[in-house]
């Protein structure tokens, strides 16, 4: 179930993303820049202006054009004009959802770090904690057998699949903690 | 124990669970390959049944070209995300966009006028100085921007390490010696999981944006890995078959170097040189296809604005000259001296956090790491900018229209040659800006050692090529200025006149960054091809190749690993190596176990044996897998059992009453005799990607060699240390 929506997820994000970048331009994110190098005594300069791509050469965008008329021509040809445009609803929707997820995960992490315990001592009661914290050994040579053949088994409320899967996670986390930070087995 | 009543029927439903592989093991490449044919000929054969067998037929032939297209897609939108977001948090350390938070420097000041010599000044983008003090200008601004910028870095580090320790500690690290040992055939459960793909996305933006000498490429191809990882699981054709999945995870890493760098052969080839172990042709097809589609979907995603997909893509087309060889050489000769430095470096490193109270920490190592980073990259101008950014600049050729320092030469202005500028004295910006590079190189040698292996998303790539690039400009404008000064000498009059332009200090820096990559990865062939899809042109083929082939050569006579194999033996993975020879003349009867004064193997015999005696057996003994012979008297071979299948088929012969062996029994395990030489049982190893062998002697059953014992043997032969060998 967790896989089914994480998988939905990831396809709604792709859908974003790749539908955004082939999203109508906004007239505000097209640009000619041209950049002119210093000529005589005049100083270098930079001019942006919003037109067309074929309107996008030196004579439309340079104005007020800082040279007299003969005088053109020659600083026309050393400028060098480009045409960019770019996309800023999509750096938007990025950020956000970056943003996004990025809250969420913290968030979690501050819930399972500080407020289940807590909640969960104030629930069960002491005797129960020690219960729920018991380690399902994977060196019995059988346990992996009932892992396996205990997958078809089907549980009826939603709620005890939701905690099921959390409680399984929780486990393949710490397993994965165990390997990588103390006994520095994978990834040194 | 019905073993002689039945053939092994291949067509009967298995019992579930059998078939599956255990956590840190090592798959049976020849199992999966005849379960995978087998399966093909089903459907083949039902296809001429009905109308909706066929389509099932079509429609299985066609799920692996979905399957790319799909991997591609969610690649390629991935790394767009994350290369927008690491802009932007990069950016954040130094300020803020009042038109829009979510813009970085650049796109904050795309709209506005900007002076020629001031490009990065605006009125929309303020710095941390300016947004709380009102000015930024004095030595309170300075420094308050100072703080800020190690704040901003100490708390992306911090938040990275705590998402990585909290939610998928797999995420950490390059990925790639992992990736390369899953492709040949290990097992590591979640190292390519949901958790880990959204782990090391989100935290390989923090880790970059804190300003720590790291790149994303490495990540994006684990990144990349687990995006095809979890596709495969739409189809049942790649969720079933641990063989037919790692082809489409060789794909998937061709896929991830395609938008890391916006070179999909590169990214082919890179696949194909040095992360997958079997690569056959029609991988080849379908990772091209992978490739390009996510390279499509990144350059319509538009990351960077102007439809380039890599930050440092380089468009001058000079010509260069064949005396300029000599210093793309010695370029070539730095390259594979800095990579076998930083290898034993790195290594020794490593292995103090391995072993030592070092590794105790990894918050607070992380967190010291980077302070020292920015602390002492904040002043000079080339630490504080991204190392992509400044590769980008190393690159670059000058022009009129350039007014960065680096750019700053003395401008004879009577020329009216347009962009094609001749070579030119340098200016006291130039000055400057050489040793501002000096201390970039010297700072970015020393702290890369210490970061990459950290407990965040951390790549090689980058830092590799900037410090390359740095030494790479180094010696282009010592030539360009030696050709200046002194053109009339011998070496430099035939080519180079006064008033040409012939040296390219950022075609030196391009050579130098291939080369120190080359030295650290000895990669060859896809490196050329990134470096020249990079450049897009053919005119550098031949410098770029001299100075990759030069620091490999150098690097392999001081080290024969790159840093990836040299991590593989590090963490003592069961990798077997497919491009260096086995030499030495020793036989099958030496490494096959058990040994001489070994207690005799443990069999399985077909008659002989109740249901209790074989749980005895496997409870009394760890191993993986037991041979079955006809009887303990004559040691005849029928087969061989894994203990994985033998545990569920005693559970179930509990319940019903049936026979173990019966489905379960492999008929077919590959034999040799004693006196073969270790030279073609390695050969055999490699070819078919075996976990064990059986070793007969005038047809009896005499032993059995492990994958594990002949990465001891070698390690042996080579010697080292063969109990470092962790894994089965």
């Amino acid at each position: 179930m967790a896989a089914r929506g994480a998988r939905l997820c990831s396809l709604l994000l792709l859908a974003a993303l790749a539908g955004l970048g082939t999203e109508a331009k906004n007239s505000e994110d097209v640009r000619c820049k041209c950049i002119c190098p210093p000529y005589k005594d005049h100083s270098g300069h930079i001019y942006n202006k919003n037109v067309s791509q074929k309107d996008c050469d030196c004579l439309h965008v340079v104005e007020p054009m800082p040279v007299p008329g003969p005088d053109v021509e020659a600083y026309c040809l050393r400028c060098e004009c480009k045409y960019e445009e770019r996309s800023s609803v999509t750096i938007k929707v990025t950020i956000i959802i970056y943003l996004s997820i990025l809250g969420l995960l913290l968030l979690y992490m501050v819930y399972l770090t500080l407020v289940e315990p807590i909640l969960k001592r104030r629930l069960l009661g002491h005797s129960q904690l020690i219960q729920s914290d018991e380690d399902i050994g994977d060196h019995q040579p059988f346990a992996n057998a009932h892992d396996v053949l205990a997958r078809s088994r089907s549980r009826a409320n939603v709620l005890n699949k939701v905690e099921y899967a959390q409680q399984r996670w929780k486990l393949q986390v710490q397993e994965q903690r165990k390997s990588v930070f103390d006994r520095h087995v994978v990834l040194s | 124990m019905n073993g002689t009543r039945t053939m092994m029927d291949f067509l009967e439903e298995p019992l579930p669970g059998v078939g599956t592989y255990e956590d840190f093991n090592t798959i049976d490449w020849v199992r999966e390959k005849s379960r995978d044919r087998d399966r093909h000929r089903e459907i083949t054969n039902r296809s001429k049944e009905s109308t909706w067998a066929l389509l099932h037929s079509v429609s299985d032939a066609f799920s692996g070209w979905l399957l790319m297209l799909l991997i591609g897609l969610l690649a390629g939108s991935l790394a767009g995300l994350i290369d927008i977001s690491a802009h932007w948090m990069t950016d954040l350390k130094e300020g803020v966009c009042l038109a829009g938070f979510w813009f970085n420097h650049e796109h904050c000041c795309w709209k506005s006028n900007t002076t020629f010599t001031d490009r990065d000044k605006c009125p929309e983008w303020k710095s941390w100085s300016q947004l709380i003090l009102g000015h930024g200008e004095g030595a309170f601004a300075y420094i308050l921007n100072y703080l800020m910028y190690v704040i901003w870095a100490l708390m992306f580090s911090l938040l990275a390490v705590l998402l990585v320790k909290g939610f998928a500690p797999y995420a950490c690290g390059s990925g790639i010696p992992e990736i390369k040992t899953i492709l040949s055939g290990f097992i590591i459960r979640g190292y390519l999981g949901k958790w880990t793909l959204v782990i090391k996305t989100i935290t390989l933006v923090l880790a970059v944006s804190s300003g720590l000498s790291l790149g994303k490429e490495g990540p994006l191809v684990h990144v990349a890995c687990c995006c095809g990882n979890i596709l495969c699981h739409l189809f049942t054709k790649y969720r079933k078959n641990e063989a037919k999945r790692r082809e489409v995870l060789s794909a998937a890493a061709a896929a991830g170097v395609s938008v890391a760098f916006g070179a999909p052969i590169g990214g082919v080839l890179f696949s194909l040189e040095e992360v997958s172990y079997y690569f056959p042709l029609k991988t080849l097809w379908r990772s091209f296809f992978a490739a390009l589609v996510a390279a499509f979907t990144l350059r319509s995603i538009n990351p960077f604005g102007n439809s380039r997909l890599v930050l440092f893509y380089v468009e001058f087309h000079m010509p260069w000259h064949l005396l300029e060889l000599v210093p793309f050489i010695l370029l070539g000769i730095f390259g594979g001296l800095w990579g076998a430095f930083f290898i034993r470096s790195n290594i020794a490193w490593c292995r103090r956090r391995k072993t030592t109270r070092l590794g105790k920490y990894p918050v607070l190592e992380v967190l010291v790491v980077t302070a020292i980073t920015a602390v002492l990259a904040f002043p000079n101008e080339y630490t504080r900018m991204s190392t992509s950014e400044l590769i980008s600049e190393l690159f670059n050729d000058c022009g009129i229209l350039d007014s960065s320092k680096l750019c700053e030469y003395v401008n004879d202005f009577n020329s009216t040659k347009g962009d094609d500028l001749p070579d030119r004295a340098a200016g006291p910006g130039v000055y400057t800006a050489m040793w501002q590079l000096a201390l970039a190189l010297v700072m970015k040698v020393f702290i890369t050692i210490f970061t990459f292996g950290m407990k965040v998303p951390s790549g090689l790539f980058i830092p590799s090529m900037a410090v390359g690039a740095i030494a790479g400009r180094l010696l282009g404008v010592a030539v360009e200025q030696l050709a200046f000064y002194h053109h009339d000498w011998a070496i430099f009059s035939g080519w180079c006149s006064q008033g040409a332009d012939c040296i390219t200090p950022g075609l030196y820096a391009m050579v130098g960054a291939a080369a120190c990559l080359g030295g650290v990865t000895r990669m060859t062939v896809s490196l050329v091809v990134i470096m020249f899809e990079l450049t897009g042109g053919l005119e550098y083929i031949v410098p770029l190749m001299a100075a990759a082939m030069t620091s490999k050569w150098v690097a392999d006579a001081i080290g024969r690993e790159g840093i990836y194999d040299a991590h593989i033996r590090l963490n003592g993975y069961p990798f077997l190596e497919a491009k260096e020879e086995f030499s030495h003349k020793t036989r099958a009867m030496d490494v096959m176990r058990p040994r001489k004064n070994d207690p005799p193997l443990t069999v399985i015999t077909q008659d002989a044996m109740t249901v209790e005696d074989v749980e005895a057996i496997v409870s009394s003994t760890t191993y993986s897998g037991y041979p079955v012979v006809v009887s303990r008297a004559s040691q005849r071979l029928v087969g061989f059992v894994l203990r994985r299948d033998l545990i569920i088929s005693i559970e179930n012969a509990r319940k019903k009453q049936d026979g173990i062996l019966r489905s379960i029994l492999d008929l077919s395990p590959f034999t040799v005799t004693d006196e073969t030489p270790m030279e073609i049982v390695v050969d055999i190893f490699r070819k078919l990607g075996l976990r064990q062998c059986l070793v007969t002697h005038n047809g009896k059953l005499l032993g059995i060699i492990t994958k594990k014992d002949v990465l001891k043997h070698i390690a042996q032969m080579a010697n080292q240390d063969p109990d470092s060998i962790l894994f089965n």
